[in-house]
């Protein structure tokens, strides 16, 4: 597997690019260098591993397409290296470039690029052909890309015939059929409407997957680069203002700028139910009967507690009434009043799909681990508060940074739900009432 | 007057007489004595190519003739333009212009060949180059909005008088379109799709060849039609210089006020100049890749 390698690079298009680049690595501004060219790609760093989904994300005129293209020799860099595996890009011949272009890395395109006049096979088989693949097992590995894309019944096809959904699907299988280690894609969902969008990015996951290709993804759409990046490489102006991973980005933005782009993603898809959870209040030992599940509801100043085992497994939660009663009842182990309905989410699970459970859960949702360990609970406070972005140190005019807590109540009080068990919070009174209809409702 | 005082020559209008025609005058008849064997070698090719055809065209029976360029009319577009073509062939036979009608077609094919052999690759090469696309552009406005016969001036010098100057004249005349059809249509192929191809690590020649060429190809047909067009205009013209054919009748016709003669030699032209367009149109847009191309920029 090759990884890619881009060492202090620029492009600038123009008259005296070089002269710009002087300037530029003297301090010079973007704006300063005007006269002599119009600069694309300042200083670019960036190291991408081998089998890395690797997202340059940027509004129009960052300069991300320009970097891509240098990535696969489209463009020459005017100063610095590109490195393919061992290879300079830079310092190849062009027959040597076009062999790197067959074998190592290939790209899907904005608006599909597909050959017209072809079918749909014959496109998927277009950099086979160029490889020097004869017919027959040229016509295989096309129809297998297409099956992998989910089109193998439309290879006899023109390219027209067919949705701009489908119609990338090709162009991937295209790329995919090329089977180069690096996977340039520009813009590649950008065409579509936001459900097939939606579709192909799942699509690309799941591909990924299996396949293990180097990605190099571009886009200027947030949302998108947060879930298919294992990395994200933020562009402004021609810089790569940060590079981290999106959970990087959402929590320490490096700056006005990037803090400013992340206020309005949606942060739900972003992070994950480790990144918010806290410790649970009140956790009882299966083992240990209701008397000691009842102090520990006590000390924690609420109505009910989780039921884990030896090795911290989650069995459920138990309801300080129902504990009382079977003190009354004079009974030594938890057993029969566990209430095992509750429903738990793993510590990868996207916020956007805890609240459900949240919603419908009388306590904080429990995370449990790949053993079904219980390793932390999501309060519905939290999560309502996880979905605000960080304050930034200047906040621009208009922008809606909000870090008063208050809208997070607002939001709470306004959510048509039962009161929460806040653990931890010991001005409230206490215990803090679990409803009694919920109880009864979920005996009944 | 003060032309004596000045030692130059003035126009009516005071200004200096400019002595441009004089100039091209003398370069050409330098360039006739000079590439005295290569204009020779260029007319024995030429004569040959033309007699060739004009034999395959004039030589078998009326109807055999007739009834294959009908075929092709079928070929091309359908039943319709095919019955059309041949009811307007015997009308053509029937004012007993044939003979000269299937001589004014060799001419306009042998000279939209040699136009589209020169046209094409220099609207390729205009199309990815810039400068080579401003330096031809002139030329081409030069020889297109210069009067069609003053071509035949410095050929029928060159050449003498004949077939030759007409074919010629007529290939200088006609290119102009081919030229700008073809960078035209090469300009206008997505530039994405080249890209990919480029991405794919495909050699320019191929990107030619596999892309752009197809792609071009409706537009290019297009100027293809244009040329022929053109040079049949031509060719009539050319009959001032003896090239034959039609225009030998319809110089001949203007020469002595002849109405009739100049009406049927006319109408033949005219049928002649449909049947082309029509075919020649036709084969633009039926081809498979051409409509995959309209139906794709259709669909954007």
């Amino acid at each position: 597997m090759t990884g890619l390698r881009v060492e202090g690079v620029y492009k600038v298009f123009g008259r005296r690019p070089n002269e710009a680049v002087k300037r530029l690595r003297d301090g010079a501004t973007r704006e300063d260098v005007r006269q002599w060219g119009t600069a694309a790609v300042i200083d670019a760093d960036l190291q991408i591993a081998s089998g890395e989904t690797f997202v340059v994300m940027g509004l129009s005129g960052s300069g991300k397409s320009t970097l891509i293209r240098m990535l696969n020799g489209l463009w020459r860099p005017t100063a610095g290296r590109v490195l393919l595996g061992d290879d300079d890009l830079g310092a190849v011949s062009a027959a040597q470039l076009r062999s790197i272009r067959q074998r190592k890395v290939s790209m899907v395109f904005q608006h599909f690029a597909l050959l017209p006049h072809r079918t749909v096979r014959d496109n998927a088989a277009y950099p086979l052909a160029l490889q020097g693949v004869d017919k027959a097992e040229r016509r295989d590995k096309a129809q297998q890309a297409l099956e992998m894309v989910g089109l193998g019944q439309w290879g006899d096809s023109l390219p027209h015939e067919l949705s701009g959904g489908m119609r990338q699907r090709v162009g991937l299988a295209r790329a995919l059929a090329a089977d180069t280690d690096i996977l340039l894609m520009d813009e590649a969902f950008s065409a579509l409407d936001p459900l097939i969008r939606r579709e192909m990015q799942d699509q690309l996951l799941e591909l990924q997957q299996t396949l293990g290709k180097t990605i190099v993804f571009i886009t200027h759409d947030l949302n998108e680069a947060m879930y298919l990046g294992d990395r994200i490489a933020v562009m402004r102006d021609g810089r790569i203002v940060q590079v981290g991973t999106s959970e990087q980005i959402l929590s320490a933005p490096a700056d006005d700028y990037v803090a400013q782009f992340i206020a309005d993603v949606d942060r739900t898809r972003v992070l994950t139910a480790s990144s918010v959870m806290r410790r649970p209040a009140a956790v009882a030992f299966a083992g240990g009967g209701p008397r000691l599940a009842l102090r520990t509801m006590r000390d924690a100043q609420v109505a009910a507690a989780y039921v884990v085992d030896r090795a911290r497994v989650l069995k459920g939660i138990v309801r300080d009434a129902d504990a009382v009663d079977a003190t009354r009842a004079n009974k030594d182990t938890l057993e029969g009043i566990v209430d095992t309905s509750l429903t738990s989410v793993s510590v990868d699970t996207p916020l956007s799909d805890v609240f459900a459970p949240a919603a419908e859960s009388p306590l904080p949702v429990p995370v449990t681990d790949e053993k079904g360990r219980l390793v932390g609970v999501i309060p519905r406070a939290t999560l309502l508060e996880a979905m605000v972005p960080p304050e930034t140190h200047t906040p621009a005019e208009g922008t809606p940074v909000a870090a008063e807590p208050t809208p997070v109540l607002d939001t709470a009080d306004a959510a048509p739900l039962a009161p929460l068990s806040v653990p931890g919070l010991p001005d409230e009174p206490a215990p803090a009432p679990v409803p009694a209809d919920d109880t009864t409702e979920v005996r009944a | 007057m003060n032309a004596s005082i000045f030692a130059l020559d003035m126009t009516d209008e005071g200004v200096p007489r400019l002595p441009l025609g004089s100039w091209v005058s003398d370069a050409i008849s330098w360039i006739t004595s000079t590439f005295r064997g290569l204009f020779a070698a260029i007319k024995s090719v030429l004569e040959g190519a033309y007699d060739g055809l004009d034999t395959v065209l004039g030589g078998p029976p009326f109807w055999f003739i007739a009834v294959a360029l009908a075929l092709i009319a079928l070929f091309a577009k359908g039943w319709k333009l095919a019955v059309g073509s041949l009811v307007g062939f015997v009308v053509i036979a029937g004012v007993g212009q044939w003979g000269n009608a299937m001589d004014s077609l060799s001419l306009v094919i042998l000279a939209s060949v040699i136009a589209l052999l020169l046209a094409v690759p220099l609207g390729i090469w205009a199309a990815r180059n810039d400068r080579v696309s401003q330096a031809i552009r002139p030329v081409l406005d030069f020889m297109q909005t210069m009067p069609a016969f003053v071509y035949l001036i410095p050929t029928v010098v060159i050449f003498r008088v004949g077939v030759v100057p007409g074919i010629v004249a007529t290939v200088i005349f006609a290119m102009a379109p081919g030229v700008r059809f073809t960078e035209l249509g090469l300009r206008q192929v997505d530039r994405e799709v080249v890209e990919a191809g480029h991405a794919f690590g495909s050699s320019e020649g191929r990107i030619l060849r596999q892309i752009q060429l197809p792609l071009a190809m409706p537009t290019i047909m297009a100027g293809v039609n244009q040329v022929i067009m053109l040079a049949l205009s031509m060719v009539v013209i050319s009959g001032m210089v003896g090239a034959g054919g039609l225009g030998g009748d319809v110089v001949q016709a203007l020469n002595r006020v002849n109405v009739s003669l100049g009406f049927e030699a006319g109408l033949a032209v005219v049928i002649l100049a449909m049947f082309l367009d029509r075919v020649t149109s036709a084969l633009g847009t039926r081809s498979k890749t051409a409509k995959a191309v309209a139906a794709a920029s259709a669909s954007h």
